[in-house]
């Protein structure tokens, strides 16, 4: 019986084992990669029913994060304002922009308006906003200078490493209680320093910090 | 007895090795042998089942392998084709599994329009009401989470609850979901409208004709809106009559009370001021009003730390183990008619001359009721005597005339108006109705919540009777077997949602508020009475605020506010009214060879629960079966007829036949077969219908709770989902001292004695690192003087963690997913045994044997000394549970939780503060970590420590017994620091060094200094050497 494949096959047999493997390992290093940069969605601006700009509203107004926001210091979720809080002052400004069109229907219809989800964590993570806020974690530390955002994007990956770089040092990141929604803060020149006095201020337990239960249950 | 031969019958169902159903040849439980092994033990020897005694291969299976039955997937041949390909699709799924999220469309934030004045998104609010049990209101708090409601815990401020809750009451919020309520108005099963039954019921009552037309049936009314509606009904249609009927309702305490004082009354109980309680067949901190807050005081009076501490004693009475029972000092089991008999020969002993004569029943022995007559004596004004809700008027009779020739009135007994609207029995009642139905006299019956097309004695033939009736009317939460067979069926709400109010055991009345709209629909009580008043449109709430402005005087809003936010009324509870007791004559009832006895089921009740999953799996106290119920009989019995676990059993009277499986249960009243009602249900939903065997049909309205019975092995095998042998731990009985048992006496004479107090001298161990634990350092003390067994602490914290079922064939396999379980552990005498119990949860060890073989370090230790479990990681290798001596790991083997992707109305129960596992996953009792991190961010937000008795764990909070202890260690002054303390304090398995967090309080017993039979705590026969 004749051969069916010619000697150099074996080559070939060989260099495709090689490169297959090659090919997985590159997969290994490469997928977790993409899912924590490219496909993260970071910097990538999340359309709304309602266009709302904060940078208006903020920067230009001066309105305080807290007046929407309400319960950021003393709940896990810092709140996404009802339709009522935009009518306090559309019922009387703007009234009949088009803009706003979804708002007044809102607020004619009784029917609530669906915000796309920007920050989406994993089912298994329980963030608390109110635990940040008041020990000393900016507004802007996390959500960027979202004063400035004409949209709504994710400032930062919101991965677990990305967490960790605090909890593993709150002092590189924590300043003071009074400067947390200042949103122009910026970091002093001896921030460890300042930053480990807080640290001890708040009585934040560092080595809790980095423990499983703080944020999975 | 033990040599008895059987012709072998035909299984049922293929049979394995090890399998209890396993043919003849195998016999896996032979009782005699087990006896004469048990008399020949010597000292202290705990054993948790008979397989355990007998050693069964099934028993063997379960000790020895973590996952008892998993193998054989793996042992079948596989060839290399076969192995390849699944490594094929393996390593392809493995890549799939490992890609990015794909694309998806954003979650959506819903947030409100108008939002609710002080609702925060994402914190829980808690609104007093309350749950209804018999009709009688439990104080419980309601936890919702922007209008929806999770989990119902029970009112620290209701009388009656003292912030307890049955596990009933925690399991209510999966009722409240199901997706099998009636959910549409219907007439023959046609749609139709609020306004369309409306009018046909105006229709129906214009044309009632005089006389008694118009019949109205409800369940217990203790609201005193709904019984001044009821009564408005009735005066507008002169001859109308209400009955009532609760197949489970104490027709014996109204004739008792009636037959003893001459009027309609209620007793109610201060157990704190009792040191001697003696119990007629009460399951008093289980069954009827007051339930909760007896166990609650009867564990306050009974808790012992110190040799210095006192307590009280318990004689109880009956015919089948309860968890009352099992925390008895001395406790004897005999037959209906006997506990009957016992009561009127101890009434006659202690100088109540107008008792009738009885002798001792031949199962007592004459010293045992000497001591007991001889305890009642010196504790004159100190005692407390119960009856049971299924005793006859007779014993209620004797122990209200027990309790009032011993002085006892007044101090832990008093008497109090009747709660209940009309008292009535109800029995006799619904005999009524019948008779008239079949006269053809009733024109219109409005069935309001009863099911007693279901539940009514067989002999009355109430459904027959039901159809004579032009017009029926069935308001209920399921379209169940009366709805289904009514002119109309009205969808009723849950107590979550609606408006109304109800009596506690003492009189005080909650108003219930209701949590949200009706979630499938449906009207409430009162609303429909307002549609057969003709005011259809008027709401629950008009009704019941019109109804208590009209009580009140002064500012209205303000006792509205103050009403609703306490849960309970000021100032309800119902003054202590004089008594003067009438000349008894009474009869006694007769006994039979072979008696079967009726007790409602622990968690379905009378069956109106069997639709509810959580209970249906909930392992019943003793015997631990779920998803059936069975035939209890004693080993004697079984002997006797022939039959072991397992077999069928058919009861026959009067021509009804009825085959049940059975259940061999040590400590069962000889020649007395209880089953359980509440099972067999033909219209329950999906979950409850067909689970397990109706026994109503055996019932009579003469003989509702005992009555004569021929009984004969039947055909075939029905295989049992019972977890009693799951989750052994190895070494169970002489050595380990997993249970410790002592009496009071021993411990006052040596604090140190060794049925308390083993020293064990550890190895030292440099496997674990060992910890240092600056902050907190959470602990937690299981007291087992106290503990009853009664499983609320398990519907807790089903409900609190979002722990899934598994149903009837994963539980034979031992897959059942409860974070906490109570092992009911027996010593002594197979007829007559002693029972404890011992709930075992995670131990959080600081020296977790789980940790270090975890590959993937899934499960760590944390700075707080928690052992926690990180779901995320964890990748299902099985080998923390494998490695677990408490076996107290559950492992997702399907899809058991219901997620996200295909969530039913189910889902909404779950709390969102805890991950909703996945299959491949294991998970355990977490101390509830969630409540631990919410009170340290609210700690910390204020800037203080967490306080002792801030973090309360499910299981604690629920225990009717507080039988469950949590803090922080590293606080000296916390009462969880205090619990360990004592001198009792123990951890289980304590020479394996794993140094457990919890630990448990030895159980002390109290025994009679006269009595040398066997006793609850210390048979006197038990010397020290195999403690030792």
């Amino acid at each position: 019986m004749p051969q069916i494949f010619p000697p150099n096959a074996n080559a070939f047999v060989r260099w495709a084992l090689v490169g297959g493997g090659l090919f997985v390992g590159l997969l290994i290093v490469a997928l977790p990669i993409y899912a924590r940069t490219v496909n993260n969605a970071v910097r990538v601006p999340v359309a709304q029913p309602v266009a709302f700009p904060h940078n208006l509203h903020v920067e230009a107004l001066g309105i305080d994060c807290r007046y929407c926001h309400t319960s950021v210091e003393v709940a896990a979720s810092a709140n996404v304002p009802p339709t009522q809080t935009c009518m306090t002052c559309h019922s009387q400004v703007r009234v009949g922009d088009p803009q706003l069109a979804a708002v007044a229907a809102s607020w004619e219809s009784d029917r609530p308006l669906a915000w796309n989800r920007v920050h989406d964590l994993g089912a298994y993570v329980y963030f608390d906003h109110s635990a940040h806020v008041n020990n000393g974690v900016g507004c802007s530390t996390c959500h960027g200078r979202i004063d400035q955002m004409t949209g709504i994007w994710k400032n930062e990956p919101m991965t677990m490493g990305w967490c960790l770089e605090c909890h593993r040092a709150p002092e590189r990141f924590v300043r003071p209680r009074s400067e947390v929604f200042n949103m122009a803060y910026v970091p002093p020149a001896d921030q460890l320093t300042l930053g480990a006095e807080l640290v001890a201020a708040y009585h934040i337990d560092a080595n809790h910090l980095v423990q499983c239960s703080v944020c999975h249950r | 007895m033990s040599d008895t031969t059987r012709p072998g019958h035909a299984p049922a169902v293929p049979t394995r090795a090890g399998d209890p159903l396993a043919p003849d040849g195998a016999r896996p439980v032979d009782l005699g042998r087990l006896r004469e092994r048990l008399s020949q033990q010597r000292g202290a020897a705990y054993w948790r089942s008979l397989d355990e005694l007998a050693e069964t291969v099934e028993f063997q299976e379960f000790l020895r392998k973590e996952f008892p039955r998993q193998a054989a997937p793996l042992e079948a041949s596989f060839d290399r084709r076969d192995f390849l390909k699944l490594l094929g699709a393996s390593l392809a799924l493995g890549g799939l599994g490992a890609c990015a999220r794909p694309p998806q469309p954003h979650e959506k934030i819903v947030p409100y329009v108008r939002a609710p004045e002080d609702t925060i998104p994402g914190r829980p609010e808690f609104y007093a009401t309350a749950a209804l049990d018999g009709g009688y209101a439990e104080g419980i708090l309601a936890e919702s989470h922007q209008g929806r409601p999770t989990r119902v815990e029970g009112n620290p401020d209701h009388p009656a609850s003292l912030g307890a809750a049955h596990a009933i009451t925690s399991a209510t919020v999966l009722s409240l979901y199901d997706p099998d309520r009636s959910q549409q108005l219907l007439q023959r099963g046609s749609p139709r409208s609020w306004t369309q039954f409306a009018a046909a019921m105006a229709d129906a009552l214009g044309a009632l004709t005089d006389g008694p037309r118009l019949r109205l049936l409800t369940e217990t009314v203790t609201s005193p809106t709904l019984a001044a509606e009821i009564r408005a009904l009735l005066a507008a249609h002169p001859g109308a009559a209400w009955h009532q009927w609760d197949p489970l309702h104490a027709d014996g305490a109204v004739a008792g009370l009636r037959a003893a004082f001459g009027e309609d009354l209620a007793p109610v109980y201060d157990l704190s001021r009792a040191d001697v309680v003696v119990s007629f067949g009460a399951d008093f901190t289980q069954v009827g009003p007051g339930r909760l807050r007896y166990a609650k005081d009867f564990a306050r009076r009974r808790r012992v730390r110190s040799a210095d501490d006192d307590m009280n004693r318990l004689w109880q009475i009956e015919s089948t183990p309860t968890p009352t029972g099992s925390l008895a000092d001395h406790r004897v089991a005999l037959a209906p008619a006997d506990v009957a008999a016992l009561a009127a020969w101890l009434a006659r002993e202690l100088g109540v001359a107008d008792a009738p004569a009885a002798a001792l029943p031949a199962r007592v022995e004459p010293s045992w009721a000497d001591a007991l007559a001889a305890d009642l004596r010196d504790h004159r004004g100190r005692s407390a005597l119960f009856a049971g809700a299924d005793q006859p008027a007779a014993v209620h009779a004797l122990v209200h005339a027990l309790n009032h020739e011993l002085g006892n009135v007044g101090h832990a007994v008093r008497y109090v108006a009747p709660v209940a609207a009309a008292p009535a029995l109800h029995h006799d009642g619904l005999r009524d109705l019948v008779a008239d139905l079949r006269a053809g006299a009733v024109e219109l019956l409005v069935i309001v919540g009863a099911n007693p097309a279901f539940t009514a004695p067989a002999d009355l033939g109430f459904a027959d009777a039901m159809a004579l009736a032009r017009t029926t009317v069935h308001a209920g939460e399921y379209l169940d077997e009366t709805g289904r067979d009514a002119t109309w069926h009205v969808p009723s709400t849950h107590a979550l949602e609606a408006w109304g109010d109800a009596r506690a055991f003492d009189g005080s009345v909650t108003i219930q508020q209701p949590l949200f709209a009706p979630f499938y629909g449906g009207k409430s009580d009162l609303e429909l009475l307002q549609a057969l008043l003709g005011r259809p449109e008027r709401s629950g709430y008009e009704v019941i605020r019109d109804a208590w402005r009209e009580r009140v005087s002064g500012d209205f809003e303000a006792f509205w506010r103050r009403s609703l936010h306490l849960g309970v009324v000021d100032g309800s509870a119902a003054p202590t009214r004089e008594v003067t007791r009438r000349p008894l004559d009474l009869t006694l009832p007769v006994g039979d060879d072979l008696v079967v006895h009726f007790h409602p089921d622990h968690a379905l009740a009378d069956g109106r629960h069997a639709n509810n999953g959580w209970l249906q799996e909930l392992p019943r106290p003793f015997s631990k079966l779920t998803w059936d119920n069975a035939a209890i009989v004693a080993p004697a019995t079984a002997e006797r007829l022939d039959v072991r676990s397992h077999d069928r059993l058919a009861l026959r009277a009067d021509g009804v036949e009825v085959i049940v499986p059975v259940w061999v249960q040590p400590g069962q009243a000889p020649d007395v077969i209880s089953v359980a009602l509440g099972f067999g249900r033909a219209a329950a939903g999906r979950v409850g219908d067909g689970v397990g065997t109706d026994v109503y049909p055996l019932r009579t309205a003469a003989q509702p709770w005992a009555r004569a019975v021929r009984a004969e092995r039947a055909r075939g095998r029905h295989r049992l989902a019972t977890t009693q042998i799951h989750h052994s731990l190895e070494g169970t009985g002489e050595r380990r001292h997993i249970v410790r048992a002592g009496t009071l006496a021993e411990l006052r004479q040596d604090p140190a004695h060794p049925k308390f107090v083993h020293p064990v001298t550890h190895p030292v161990s440099d496997i674990t690192p060992d910890w240092t634990y600056d902050s907190y350092a959470w602990g937690m003390v299981v007291d087992m003087t106290v503990c009853t067994g009664c499983n609320a602490c398990v519907t807790a914290c089903q409900s609190e963690n979002n722990v899934p079922i598994v149903g009837k064939e994963q539980v034979i396999i031992g897959r059942e997913m409860h974070w906490i379980r109570v092992d009911a552990y027996y010593r002594g005498d197979l007829d007559d045994p002693s029972f404890y119990n011992m709930p075992v949860a995670c131990q959080h060890c600081e020296k977790a044997p789980c940790e270090p073989v975890c590959p993937v370090a899934a499960t760590v230790h944390d700075a707080e000394g928690l052992n926690v479990m990180v779901y995320n990681r964890c990748v299902g290798t099985r080998y923390c549970a494998n490695n677990c001596p408490y076996k107290v790991r559950r492992f997702n083997y399907l899809q058991f939780a219901e997620l996200a992707v295909n969530a039913t109305e189910l889902s909404l129960a779950h709390n969102p503060d805890v991950t909703v596992r996945s299959r491949g996953v294991m998970e355990k009792c977490t101390y509830c970590v969630q409540r631990i991190s919410s009170a340290r961010i609210q700690a910390n937000n204020q800037g203080r420590r967490i306080r002792d008795g801030e973090v309360v764990t499910a299981c604690q909070s629920a225990c009717p017994s507080e039988a469950i202890v949590f803090g922080d260690l590293n606080d000296p002054a916390s009462a969880v620091v205090a619990a360990k303390a004592s001198v009792l304090d123990y951890k289980l398995l304590e020479e394996l060094n794993t140094v457990p967090r919890t630990s448990y309080l030895a159980r002390v017993g109290n025994p009679h200094p006269a009595v040398t039979g066997a006793s609850a705590a210390a048979p006197a026969e038990a010397g020290t050497e195999g403690v030792l």
